[in-house]
């Protein structure tokens, strides 16, 4: 079963991290990548910029288009991953991995109904 | 991450808003930073034993008005009361809300008071810098006085005698109505804009750490943009800083000197901040409400998206340079839309553009470097050498004297070939 781990955290407290602080968590989330790469059971990993340049697009009737992210709370949605997994316990598995190189914030594990890969050409 | 640089990025990101806070609570600028220290000073014995609290600035918040509660009431049985006791009956109903939700509902008006103080227009730019520094970002004055390059001692007196004045200017702690807060906002801006320009002109053998001052900047460029999050100048601000920044490893070579844009090994621009940039000024843009920030960031982006000099698109920066002497007058911007003149429609316009400048910037470097280049594709030789004399008299950095006696050199290579076929 496919599952989303949604990666959330005080965005101001990320954007405090030294280039060096922020390359070393960046190094340790690779090898539990890697780890899941290697089994076969890692899809696609997204870091998203700050919500400083995100839009949000209400669907009211006309649609109204917001600076910013879709909620103002302190903990913001800052990346996801996309990992197969048996059932929850090994999606809460993964999600402690990661937790231990990246400490502080949440994750929000979710199955995945629909997916579509997609295919990007650049 | 070990425990202490963790509780650093901690401490660092709750600082706006807990002194903010603090500030609101004691209407002092000492007071609120010494419970600040205070609670910083708890935090690293507790956290690391029991933890991270859930909202560190929440934490920072309750535990630095405590103690500096703590330190009044000590202070009230050594001395009879002010008799100004506003801070005092100030204190007493804090004490009472002590259950007050910390949930974000005074987090703006916080965060931008401190802003606004540290741009008080009773203080000069470097004191602004100077405090806000120290008191928004919480460098320390050795750090602060590094990145300017002057003693600890001078920086020192620069911050206490700019909190001195605001003291004096008594300054209102309440926020700001919607005309004045417009006003004030420009001048944070104007305010992270310079932090950053101090870092960006550091030349090579000081770019290390004077480059921490854009960073700053950035990381403050985009709290401001969380308060404003609609406002397209601060926006445009924004962008403006990560694309000039996305080209830092680019700037210098091994042996600290400049290289400019054109000679830039565009492999080495940070994507990452490029996009971030592009991103800004296109959300900016749809607000159609134009402002020099966005139009000097439009300029940088059109750089950042050529992958080979030759590709700039210089008849649009023309474009926007000339929008920006609109909204914007001053012979620096006239000077550096020569330059995008000059690659349109060559160096003789470029120069009868500049040639009226001269009376106002007779003291400023790039001009007599601009004018020499234009001289020197234009084939007058002689000319081009005075000017680029000139520059080098003028030059604020090592490296960029050094940039312009490449051009020398090179013009006395030309001359020498010349005199060698001529046989002069």
């Amino acid at each position: 079963m496919l599952y989303a781990i949604l990666c959330y955290h005080d965005e101001d407290f990320v954007g405090s991290w030294s280039k060096e602080q922020d390359a070393a968590v960046i190094k340790k989330l690779r090898v539990v990548q890697d780890n899941l790469a290697k089994q076969g059971r890692l899809g696609p990993v997204a870091r998203l910029l700050p919500t400083t340049a995100a839009a949000t697009l209400r669907k009211e009737d006309p649609p109204l288009v917001i600076d910013g992210p879709y909620a103002e709370t302190k903990e913001q949605l800052l990346g996801f991953y996309l990992v197969d997994c048996k059932n929850l316990d090994e999606a809460l598995d993964v999600a402690r991995d990661l937790g231990a190189a990246n400490p502080g914030g949440a994750y929000e594990v979710r199955p995945v109904g629909t997916f579509m890969p997609g295919g990007l050409s650049k | 991450m070990t425990d202490t640089a963790w509780i650093d990025a901690a401490l660092t990101s709750a600082r706006p808003q807990a002194v903010g806070a603090l500030l609101r609570y004691f209407r002092n600028l000492d007071t609120a930073e010494e419970a600040f220290q205070n609670a910083s000073l708890r935090a690293l014995k507790s956290w690391p034993q029991n933890g991270p609290p859930r909202d560190p600035a929440a934490w920072l918040i309750m535990v630095g008005r405590n103690a500096a509660i703590d330190e009044v009431r000590r202070e009230r049985f050594k001395a009879p009361l002010p008799e100004d006791d506003q801070a005092i009956s100030d204190l007493d109903d804090a004490e009472e809300q002590l259950a007050e939700r910390l949930d974000g509902s005074h987090y703006r008006d916080d965060i931008l008071r401190l802003l606004f103080i540290c741009c008080h227009p009773e203080l000069p730019a470097t004191q602004q810098i100077a405090l806000a520094l120290r008191i928004v970002s919480g460098l320390t004055v050795k750090q602060i006085a590094r990145a300017f390059l002057v003693s600890e001692a001078a920086m020192e007196q620069r911050i206490t005698r700019a909190k001195a004045r605001i003291a004096e200017a008594n300054v209102p702690f309440e926020t700001p109505g919607a005309v004045e807060r417009g006003e004030r906002l420009a001048a944070v801006a104007a305010m992270i804009y310079l932090i950053f320009n101090e870092g960006y002109s550091a030349s090579g053998d000081t770019a290390g750490v004077r480059g921490a001052l854009c960073e700053e900047a950035i990381r403050l460029a985009r709290l401001l943009l969380r308060l404003f999050p609609g406002e397209p100048e601060i926006m445009g601000l924004a962008a403006l800083l990560l694309l000039q920044h996305a080209r830092t490893a680019a700037r210098f070579d091994a042996t600290g000197e400049l290289i400019l844009l054109e000679d830039q090994d565009r492999t080495l621009w940070n994507q990452t901040m490029i996009t971030e940039g592009l991103a800004l000024i296109d959300k900016a843009m749809r607000h159609q409400r134009s402002g020099p920030y966005q139009i000097q960031a439009a300029i940088a982006a059109l750089h950042a998206r050529a992958e080979k000099p030759e590709d700039t698109d210089w008849r649009q920066i023309d474009l926007l340079y000339g929008a920006l002497e609109v909204v914007q007058p001053s012979p620096v911007v006239t000077l550096n839309r020569a330059v995008a003149v000059s690659k349109v429609r060559g160096a003789e316009a470029a120069l009868e553009m500049i040639e009226p400048l001269a009376p106002r910037l007779a003291n400023y470097f790039h001009f007599f470097g601009v004018r020499g280049a234009f001289l020197m594709q234009l084939g007058r030789n002689d000319e081009a050498r005075v000017a680029f004399d000139r520059a080098i008299a003028l030059a604020n950095t090592s490296a960029e004297a050094a940039h312009i006696r490449k051009h020398l050199d090179r013009l006395m290579r030309d001359s020498a070939l010349t005199s060698a076929k001529t046989g002069k």
